[in-house]
C-alpha cells in the first residue's frame, strides 16, 4: 500500500512536469487508436446498417458471426495481422509491421466488428419503428440505411466511444504487431507493460492515470452530448 | 358528394384502383377475405367496422405496403419503381425522423425527387398549410401528439399525392387536434386527393365521408353513400354496427 502511494505521487509529479517522454507515448496511443477507431467505424457503421435494413440468405448467420467477432482475443488479431504484415507474409513488401501504421490495423480489425455488431443491434430497432414510414415515401433499402444511421446518431457516440475504449486500452495486438519500440511505436498500454516488468512504478502508474482520465473524460463528453440531443431531439 | 372536380380519368392517372377478389393471410388467418372494389377519384371513401376487421391491413395492401396472398391489385397506370410515388399514408402513429419539422417535409420532398431548391419552399408552405409555421425549425419528435401528426400531415401535403390514405389518423388526439386535423384532410379534398379513411370514429366518418365501405371479418359487406349508409346500412352487421358504437 505504501509502494501504491509512493508511486501514485511520483507518477503525479511525473505528469505534473510535463515530461516530454510520457507526452509522446500518451499522443502516439491516440493517434493509433483514433485513427482505428475512424477506420473501424468506415466500414463499421455503414456495414451495421446495411445488415439491418437488409433481407439475404445468410443473414441470422452473418449477424451470428458478427456478434462473435466482438469478442476477438486482442493477441490471435495480433497474431493474424503480424503474419499478414511479415517479410514472407502476403502483405509483407509494404515494410509495415512494427511501425504505428500495423497498430492501426490491427486495433481497426479488432473493434470493427464491435462498431458493425452494436449499430446494426440500434439500426435494426429503428428500421421496426420507422420501416412502413419509410417505404410509404419511397425510400429504397440503401436509401434508408444511411438515413437510419443519421438518425439514431446519439446512440452511435456510445458505440464509438465503446470501440475507442477496446482500441485504447488492449495491449496484446499492439504489442506483437509494433513491438514496443521506444520513440517509434511505444504506447501507453504497452510501456505500462514494460515498466511494470521492470519495475519502474511511477512511470506505469502515471501513464495507468492518464489512461483513466482520458477514457474516464470521453465518456463522460459522450454522456454529456448524447443526454443533451436527446433531450433536444427526442 | 362534396367532391372536388368531377373524377378524372386518363391514361396516367392512378386512379382507379382495381382490387379482384384479395385474400390476405397471415399466421393461418383470413384478414382480408376476397375483396374486389373499384375505387375511383373525387370521392372521399371512408373505411369502418370492428376491431380486426382487416381495415389497416385492406389500407395496406393498396398502398402496397403488403402483398396480396392472391388477387390482385392494380392501378390504372402504376408507379414505376424507383420513381417519386404519387400516393401517400399517414398512419395512426406519425413517425418523424430526428430532425426539424421543416426537415422532416424536406426529407419526403427529396425522396420525391423534387429539386433541391424548391423543397424549402414547399416545405414552409406545407407547414403554413397545416399551421405550424411557427415550429419548422423546432425538433419534430418532441413536439405534441397533435402537432406531430399535423406534421405528417404537412409532409404528405408537400407531396401533392393522387391518392391519400390515412389510417386512424386521430385515434391518439383529443378534440382540438382531430379538428385540426380534419380540416387539413379536407383541404386535401379539395385540392384533387383522393382522401381513403379508416377511422373508428363514426363522427369523423360522417362529416369526412362521401362514401363508406363496411368492413367485418375480413370481408367487404357493404359499399353505401355516407348519407344512407348512417340512416340505413343495408347488411345486418353494420346496422349492429351502428347501434352498438357510440356516436361521437
Amino acid at each position: 500500500m505504501n509502494d501504491l502511494s509512493h508511486a501514485a505521487n511520483q507518477a503525479l509529479q511525473l505528469v505534473a512536469s510535463g515530461d516530454p517522454k510520457l507526452f509522446e507515448i500518451v499522443l502516439l496511443s491516440l493517434r493509433v487508436s483514433l485513427t482505428a477507431v475512424l477506420i473501424a467505424c468506415a466500414v463499421g457503421l455503414p456495414v451495421g446498417a446495411l445488415i439491418a435494413v437488409g433481407r439475404f440468405p445468410g443473414r441470422h448467420g452473418i449477424v451470428v458471426i458478427l456478434n462473435a467477432l466482438m469478442g476477438l482475443p486482442p493477441v490471435v488479431v495480433g497474431l493474424l495481422v503480424y503474419l499478414l504484415l511479415s517479410r514472407a507474409g502476403p502483405l509483407g513488401e509494404f515494410g509495415l509491421l512494427f511501425t504505428p501504421g500495423a497498430m492501426v490495423i490491427a486495433q481497426a480489425i479488432l473493434i470493427a466488428p464491435i462498431v458493425a455488431a452494436l449499430s446494426r443491434q440500434v439500426v435494426e430497432d429503428a428500421w421496426a419503428e420507422y420501416r412502413e414510414q419509410l417505404r410509404s415515401l419511397g425510400e429504397r433499402r440503401l436509401g434508408a440505411a444511411l438515413t437510419l444511421l443519421w438518425d439514431v446518431r446519439f446512440s452511435l457516440v456510445t458505440i464509438v466511444l465503446a470501440g475507442f475504449g477496446r482500441a485504447a486500452a488492449e495491449v496484446g495486438a499492439v504489442i506483437i504487431v509494433g513491438g514496443n519500440i521506444d520513440g517509434v511505436t511505444r504506447v501507453m498500454t504497452t510501456a505500462i507493460a514494460l515498466e511494470t516488468s521492470k519495475g519502474d512504478l511511477p512511470l506505469a502508474l502515471g501513464l495507468g492515470l492518464i489512461l483513466l482520465t482520458i477514457v474516464l473524460s470521453l465518456n463522460a463528453a459522450a454522456y454529456v452530448v448524447k443526454e443533451t440531443a436527446q433531450r433536444r431531439y427526442g | 358528394m362534396s367532391g372536388p372536380a368531377a373524377p378524372m380519368h386518363g391514361p396516367h392517372t392512378l386512379l382507379p384502383l382495381r382490387l379482384r377478389s384479395v385474400v390476405f393471410e397471415a399466421g393461418g388467418r383470413r384478414i382480408v377475405d376476397d375483396v374486389s372494389l373499384t375505387l375511383e377519384a373525387g370521392v372521399r371513401t371512408v373505411l369502418i367496422g370492428p376491431n380486426g376487421a382487416g381495415k389497416s391491413v385492406l389500407l395496406r395492401l393498396c398502398h402496397g405496403l403488403l402483398r396480396p396472398s392472391s388477387g390482385t391489385i392494380a392501378w390504372n397506370a402504376p408507379e414505376i419503381p424507383g420513381r417519386a410515388r404519387r400516393q401517400a399514408m399517414v398512419f395512426q402513429r406519425p413517425v418523424l425522423l430526428r430532425r426539424s419539422a421543416l426537415a422532416n417535409v424536406a426529407y419526403a420532398l427529396a425522396l420525391a425527387r423534387i429539386p433541391r431548391l424548391e423543397r424549402l419552399g414547399r416545405a414552409r408552405e406545407a407547414l403554413d398549410k397545416v399551421g405550424l409555421s411557427a415550429l419548422g425549425e423546432r425538433p419534430a419528435r418532441v413536439l405534441s401528439g397533435g402537432e406531430q401528426q399535423r406534421v405528417a400531415l404537412a409532409r404528405v401535403w408537400a407531396l401533392r399525392p393522387e391518392v391519400l390514405f390515412l389510417d386512424e389518423p386521430t385515434a391518439n388526439l383529443d378534440p382540438a387536434a382531430t379538428h385540426e386535423i380534419e380540416r387539413v384532410i379536407a383541404a386535401m379534398h379539395a385540392a384533387g386527393t383522393k382522401i381513403v379513411l379508416v377511422t373508428h370514429n363514426l363522427g369523423q366518418a360522417r362529416r369526412l365521408g362521401d362514401e363508406v365501405l363496411f368492413l367485418h371479418q375480413g370481408k367487404l359487406l357493404e359499399r353505401t353513400p355516407a348519407d344512407r349508409f348512417f340512416k340505413r346500412p343495408t347488411s345486418a352487421e353494420a346496422a349492429q354496427f351502428l347501434e352498438g358504437e357510440l356516436p361521437w
